[in-house]
């Protein structure tokens, strides 16, 4: 059938030479090239000539160019419906039956069908490559398995319904000898294909279930290493706990000028909490990041741990997680020497959202703690007589200062 | 329900003087109260929005794919929205919070339901209007000042709202957080609140007319799927809606008021604002509590219609009707229950995390079944590809591929790291923008010669259908590789990530896809407006379909049908039914008139038709010996 109808197609552009409409066709092909030709060479002088320009102005003839390329297309369009119109009624007057379009659509299904498929191929296996390297915690092992098995799935599944659509529509195109099936429902092929994917479901259901506890299971534990972090327009800063290992409390309603987090220095764990540019993690360590926003909804989002959590404005919350492969490791196995582990907003916030990232890095336990000796306390001196606190050791000074304040 | 029919006979004859009184332009095309002009009206509304959508996404994809480059042209058209060329990040929110807004709202919601479901309900019930007729009109003329308010926000100062079209509150509720949130998040509240109005005056008299306005022997199960959708739809449009208000509601307080439903402990640029208790959260409940149901009210139209065309043209009946009206049924009640998936790393309770992704993955079952069933309604059919029927293949081809990707976003675990990914972009493109669209495309070109009584040129909508089916594709699937190396969506440019600047050239390649559906709309929009004056003139019933707008005449009354309301005897699905002369049989045609045709099924409820055909068949068996 096929075969048949593309020497009919053949045929049919024979007949096309022969008719008068085809030279006008064939001169606007011609007429195009010659546009196209000439549009880029003016297209490319107007480029170089805006160059020299310190402020360009409208490009107006680039633009005519696109408007009389389009309207080119148009026209072609246009009198290629003439032509087959014109061939449709010579036909017709031959008493001929014209162009078999549910042929030539069933034709089309099919060639989409195959090029759909390879084009899904080349997009797999040329753009899955770009997709983010293996997990770089614990639990994104647990994740990326999931990912996969619901991809062979859903794959498995979207390879058989696009095929079977695609070909019954070619299969079972028009034809004026036949009829349709009268089918109108058959219980047991219905409950077949209604438990099949309720099964199936539910197997993604419970693994899925399981896998979201395990992730979400985020008791606070004695060892977790405790980092804050909060979200501003547009800016993430972090907190260290000091050498207490716990972070003092805050207060929106504290936020003036160097104390820009809003730390309660009433709170005596507060004292030496740290400030760092970079997020630096140790290896092997469960990190319980405290996530938090001063103004709107921002997202933490760390790809590379599968791990992403909003930082919502009045509501803290909090991601446990354990890096395992450190930044030196992750440069070889990505084969890039500039690579970085990366955080960024992944929540509508406003005009910068685009940029609001913070590297991340992970390091071995040594490293991790060479590193945190040299940060700087959130307290500086400059806090410190904003807060008018003599020294952070003196509690009674503090006290003074209350007292000062309450009078 | 015999009872009711009765009566709406007796009222049709009374109604049929309006045929003679004289209308006036005004009460003809602008103020009607015709269910086929408000249909009209609705749809050419639809269209131009849709447009206009169309153009703002075009604006902000050429930014993600020359994000380095100036274009003096749109500071011509744009003005301080654009200067030197260059899209303002601010704005570029605005673009895509107007671009989703209007697609979803006021295209798929308005456009594809208050089209259809104003044109299809009374034409394929049996009933010469809606229910209210005046209600209906207001309701066209609310969506109306809706649409206007929206648009009228390019025109302010600072700019149209620009916080996404979910608009979460705090940055959607502080005018110092964005430009956005300005008086262009007032324009764009207002706006809803005149589209919800809208939404619900068409949805009360959807379901009114669908329960109480079905002519004579038209019970529920001789519905076609069409109405069946409608009437679901607008089930769930009225219960979810109102919610909708009620966040919008507190948030106009927020923001106008000084109250603190959803602000708390909020620092912007270094002041303290003084709101306290309030949460973020409870913004996003009360807002996807209508905002999941609202992308079944968006496709279920669409399926519904897809449903018809593929019964029609495939000539063949719909395969599980039942099973088909029954999963309908299913998605509505679970669409209730699975808004939280849109909330998983919110900071919402991890265990309801886990409870929403059990009821997400159910209402996979019931889209299964209806892929499975368009599949088989193609299986030995005889199929012919007009124009509608290509479109509603392509929703059943976008529904899947779109539908396969939710399994992923569903599940609470893998959502952590694709949520607010370009995969969302991708999967709900597909799934609930192409799929929907094209359903509505389907009936565009399907039901044109009930609503014009014109046809449209075949050919333009077979080149309108590939190209945009093709650029669809080619725009939405390489976005689920971009997600899937964390390439967060709502951004302006990714030219500040050295890992994302790879993404540029498939950036590039989507926007020249793009820019090539939204040419091929123009064989559209051209071959609809030139179809409406100078189309080849259509026959009454163009496509042999069973269902009652077709045995209305083609010059369109105001009541429908010229004399008595028709009665019905069958479902709609009598295609190519063995032992009939031809291969449809209207659902006014009684089963006596068919007895070659009639089978054992037919008579299912009706012991007495069953021993006719019982004897026919006999004496059919017997003359059959004799000779």
């Amino acid at each position: 059938m096929a075969f048949k109808q593309i020497i009919n197609g053949g045929a049919l552009l024979n007949t096309f030479e022969n008719k008068p409409p085809v030279k006008n066709y064939k001169k606007v092909l011609a007429f195009l090239a010659v546009f196209m030709l000439l549009g880029t060479n003016l297209l490319m002088a107007q480029t170089t000539a805006t160059a020299d320009a310190a402020k360009p102005g409208v490009d107006w003839l680039g633009v005519g160019y696109y408007v009389l390329l389009f309207f080119l297309l148009v026209v072609s369009v246009a009198v290629i419906g003439k032509i087959l119109k014109v061939y449709e009624l010579s036909q017709q007057i031959q008493g001929k039956k014209g162009i078999h379009w549910n042929n030539v659509m069933g034709i089309i299904c099919l060639v989409f069908l195959v090029a759909g498929m390879v084009g899904a191929y080349w997009e797999f296996t040329v753009q899955g490559s770009m997709s983010l390297p293996e997990a770089a915690s614990k639990h994104g092992v647990k994740i990326d398995d999931m990912f996969l098995t619901t991809t062979i799935i859903t794959m498995i599944v979207f390879v058989i319904t696009q095929i079977l659509l695609f070909v019954f529509l070619f299969r079972y195109r028009h034809s004026d000898k036949r009829r349709a099936y009268f089918l109108p429902h058959n219980n047991t092929i219905e409950k077949v294909w209604t438990i099949i994917p309720a099964i199936v479901l539910t197997v993604l259901v419970i693994f899925g279930f399981f896998t979201w506890q395990e992730v979400e299971n985020s008791a606070p534990a004695k060892n977790d290493i405790n980092i804050d972090v909060t979200g501003h327009q547009f800016a993430w800063e972090i907190r260290y706990a000091g050498p207490d290992g716990v972070l003092g409390k805050k207060d929106f309603r504290l936020t003036a000028g160097a104390n820009k987090l809003g730390i309660d220095y009433k709170d005596k764990n507060s004292m030496d909490d740290l400030q760092a540019d970079t997020l630096v993690l140790p290896v092997n360590k469960t990190i319980r990041l405290n996530i938090f926003a001063q103004d709107v909804i921002h997202s933490v989002y760390m790809p590379h741990f599968r791990v992403q959590q909003n930082a919502v404005p009045g509501l803290p919350t909090f991601f446990k997680f354990t890096p395992t492969i450190t930044t030196e490791e992750m440069r070889r196995k990505v084969e890039d020497p500039k690579f970085e582990y990366l955080l960024y907003c992944n929540k509508i916030c406003g005009s910068t959202h685009y940029n609001m990232q913070k590297v991340v890095r992970v390091v071995t336990e040594g490293e991790y703690n060479q590193w945190i000796a040299k940060q700087k306390p959130y307290l500086t001196p400059a806090l410190r007589t904003e807060l008018k606190l003599a020294s952070a050791d003196q509690n009674k000074s503090i006290t003074n200062n209350r007292l000062a304040l309450n009078n | 329900m015999s009872t009711l029919s009765v009566h709406d006979h007796g009222v049709a004859h009374h109604e049929e003087g309006h045929e003679h009184h004289h209308d006036t332009f005004l009460t003809k095309y602008v103020f009607s109260q015709d269910h086929k002009m408000i249909a009209k009206q609705f749809l050419i509304t639809g269209i131009t929005m849709a447009v206009i959508a169309m153009l703002l996404s075009i604006l902000f994809r050429i930014q993600l794919a020359y994000p380095d480059k100036a274009f003096p042209l749109l500071e011509t058209l744009l003005g301080r929205f654009a200067p030197e060329g260059r899209l303002d990040p601010e704005f570029y929110l605005s673009l895509v919070t107007i671009h989703g807004t209007i697609m979803v709202f006021f295209v798929l919601t308005a456009g594809l339901s208050g089209t259809f479901s104003n044109l299809l309900i009374p034409l394929q019930v049996g009933a010469r209007d809606m229910a209210s007729p005046f209600i209906n009109m207001l309701s066209y003329w609310f969506f109306l000042t809706a649409c206007i308010i929206m648009l009228s926000s390019f025109f302010i100062q600072k700019g149209p709202a620009g916080a996404g079209w979910t608009i979460y509150p705090p940055l959607s509720a502080l005018p110092t957080a964005m430009k956005g949130s300005g008086l262009g998040m007032t324009l764009w509240l207002i706006s809803m609140v005149c589209f919800v109005a809208s939404s619900l005056m068409g949805g009360i008299n959807y379901v009114t007319t669908v329960l109480n306005m079905r002519t004579k022997g038209m019970d529920l199960w001789k519905m076609p799927l069409t109405i069946w959708a409608f009437f679901l739809t607008a089930i769930l449009g009225v219960l979810s809606f109102p919610v909708l208000v009620a966040g919008v509601v507190l948030l106009i307080f927020d923001r106008s008021f000084g109250t603190s439903f959803y602000l708390s402990d909020i620092v912007v640029n270094g002041q303290i604002m003084p709101f306290e208790g309030g949460s973020p959260i409870l913004f996003q409940h009360l807002f996807w509590f209508l905002g999941h149901p609202e992308v079944y009210i968006v496709i279920m139209p669409a399926m519904g219609i897809s449903s018809e065309v593929m019964s029609v043209n495939s000539r063949k009946p719909i395969f599980g009707y039942h099973a088909m009206v029954y999963s309908l049924i299913g998605i509505t009640v679970l669409s209730f229950i699975v808004w939280g998936h849109h909330m998983f790393i919110t900071g919402m309770n991890p265990f309801l995390g886990g409870v929403f992704m059990i009821t997400t993955l159910i209402i996979a079952v019931p889209s299964a079944v209806k892929t499975f069933n368009w599949l088989a309604t193609l299986w030995r059919g005889n199929i012919r590809f007009t124009p509608a029927m290509l479109f509603a293949i392509g929703m059943v081809s976008f529904f899947i591929s779109g539908g396969l990707t939710g399994i992923f976003l569903g599940n609470a675990a893998l959502d952590i790291n694709l949520h607010d990914t370009y995969f969302v972009v991708a999967h709900f493109h597909l799934v609930m923008g192409s799929a929907a669209i094209f359903g509505m495309l389907a009936g565009v070109y399907h039901w044109f010669p009930k609503m014009f009584g014109r046809m449209m040129d075949e050919k333009l909508g077979y080149l309108h259908f590939w190209l945009t089916f093709i650029g669809a594709y080619l725009v939405f699937f390489p976005m689920h590789f971009m997600g899937l190396d964390g390439v967060p969506r709502r951004y302006y440019a990714f030219t500040e990530f050295a890992s994302m600047q790879r993404w540029l050239s498939v950036n590039m390649f989507i926007t020249w896809a793009a820019i090539m559906s939204a040419c091929a709309q123009v064989a559209f929009l051209y071959n609809f407006i030139h179809s409406i004056f100078w189309g080849k003139k259509a026959t009454q019933n163009p496509w042999q379909a069973n269902t009652l707008e077709w045995t209305t005449p083609v010059e369109r009354l105001h009541g429908n049908w010229p004399g008595e309301l028709p009665t019905v005897y069958r479902w709609p699905y009598d295609y190519s039914k063995p032992g009939a002369e031809e291969d449809f049989i209207s659902q006014i045609t009684p089963l006596s008139q068919t007895m070659s045709s009639n089978l054992p099924h037919d008579f299912e409820d009706n012991p007495a038709g069953l021993e006719a055909l019982n004897t026919w068949t006999n004496t059919q068996k017997a003359n059959e010996e004799v000779k």
